[in-house]
């Protein structure tokens, strides 16, 4: 596992900042460009629904469709890179366990936790209730000056919905174990979102129990040889928008 | 083999309350009365119509993609999917379709996306973002609308597929010359339309046509 991050020059001792986000937890904060954001699993089958702003400018946001089609896949791994609707690389993949991350699931709801988990209400069951990813990522995103026009597509790290020739969806259990990381690059200051909530085509009834922790850390620069700078001639192009955006910051 | 699902509307042109032509690389905003049919008809065949549907009486909630797609458990929208707002409500729904698969992965074209698909010097060409833009800015509620309001849209007549093993690829010929689809409005809703300009993939075979427009009431 630490054999990718080690190639990505990773101290190990240099853990900037390190949190561990519970079982339906929610976070949100600005993390700097030039940064790494480790999201550790630490049981099976995990799931962590996540939306990505430009800090700078909140209009500009993660766009599912522009990354998708500019990468030609469905799904994100290692080299992958998280396009803005700008037109620029926002964060990238530089390390991953489980091969899989998707992007077209979206998040849970009030009505759809309780009607696969039962109803729960904090008057009855205080901070054990369940909480739901639409709740999280409304309230965060309130909190950070946005509302409801905010939402849009998630990315949920750890999950893998898989399509057939007819379209349908299903969700493949098992993508990943405890212990298994992704690592981004940060390569905009980007405010991050991210709820810790059930995959919503998960069709376990049990409501998933898997701590989440994340740790910040120093990345090398970004070289002509990187990994993802060079996974597709898209992604240098996306790259290139934002080096000349922050050409012109001065 | 893939399925698709063809559904003949029984409605008759003459009887439409509106019936316009929206040329290719131009735009088109129009609210839809509850209850009101809306049919787009791509009228040469391979036109993609990038459209999104909002909750007029709360524009804050825009069609989500994924909330419609995870909802149905199924990416590509025919007759009968439920087209939901990001809070759950239904917008619109699928009445007939004679092409059988739209897509609503894809999303729009802009400049930015054109620089990063095929080369920056591509940022300079006509793109369905400028057209969904330029048509906020004059509509009469479009300042009710902005950027953030620009979510992951509908292609119609457009055929992306995903394979089983996660790729996606942007593919040619599930609809042909008058092919349409119509949509019943399940609310106030508001339509953003561009009939997409694109030269650079085959979305539009390569030859941006009009499409058509048509009301009719409930």
């Amino acid at each position: 596992m630490l054999s990718n991050i080690k190639k990505e020059g990773v101290n190990e001792m240099s853990v900037i900042w390190s949190e561990t986000i519970r079982p339906g937890g929610k976070w949100s904060g600005v993390i700097g460009r030039g940064k790494l954001l480790r999201l550790t699993a630490m049981e099976n089958n995990a799931n962590v629904a996540m939306q990505f702003f430009h800090a700078r400018d909140l209009t500009e946001k993660y766009n599912m469709p522009d990354t998708l089609k500019a990468q030609h896949t469905a799904h994100l791994t290692r080299g992958n890179i998280l396009m803005s609707d700008n037109g620029r690389a926002m964060a990238s993949i530089v390390q991953d366990d489980p091969g899989w991350h998707d992007p077209l699931g979206g998040y849970t709801t009030r009505e759809s936790t309780d009607a696969k988990y039962g109803k729960s209400l904090y008057q009855e069951e205080r901070n054990s209730w369940l909480r739901s990813g639409q709740e999280n990522l409304a309230m965060e995103l309130t909190r950070n000056g946005l509302g409801m026009r905010d939402f849009s597509p998630v990315v949920n790290w750890f999950s893998k919905v898989v399509c057939d020739p007819e379209g349908n969806m299903r969700f493949a259990s098992g993508n990943s174990i405890a212990g298994q990381a992704v690592t981004l690059r940060t390569e905009m200051d980007l405010l991050v979102l991210l709820s810790n909530t059930p995959h919503p085509l998960d069709p376990r009834t049990d409501y998933p129990s898997v701590p989440l922790k994340l740790e910040v850390l120093p990345s090398l620069e970004v070289d002509s040889q990187d990994y993802c700078v060079n996974y597709r001639p898209e992604n240098l192009r996306a790259f290139q928008n934002t080096w000349t955006y922050y050409a012109l910051q001065g | 083999m893939q399925a698709f699902y063809r559904v003949e509307s029984p409605r008759l042109a003459e009887a439409a309350v509106y019936d316009e032509i929206i040329p290719a690389g131009q735009g088109w905003m129009h609210e839809l009365k509850p209850g009101q049919v809306l049919r787009i008809v791509d009228l040469e065949g391979n036109q993609a119509a990038d459209t999104l549907f909002y909750d007029a009486d709360h524009p804050e909630d825009h069609y989500s993609a994924i909330r419609t797609i995870s909802t149905q458990q199924n990416i590509y929208l025919t007759t009968g999917s439920s087209l939901l707002a990001e809070s759950g409500k239904e917008l619109v729904r699928i009445v007939a379709d004679t092409c059988g698969r739209h897509d609503t992965l894809g999303g729009s074209c802009s400049s930015q996306s054109n620089t990063v698909r095929y080369a920056h010097e591509k940022g300079h060409m006509h793109n369905c973002r400028d057209t969904f833009m330029l048509e906020l800015s004059k509509h009469p509620e479009g300042h009710l609308y902005g950027k953030r309001d620009l979510a992951p849209n509908i292609n119609f007549f457009m055929n992306v597929p995903v394979t089983p093993e996660g790729g996606l690829t942007f593919e040619d010929g599930v609809s042909g010359p008058g092919c349409y689809v119509e949509v019943q409005s399940s609310c106030r809703s508001m339509v953003l339309i561009s009939n997409c300009p694109q030269l650079n993939n085959p979305c539009n075979a390569y030859n941006p046509t009009p499409v058509r427009v048509l009301i009719w009431n409930g």
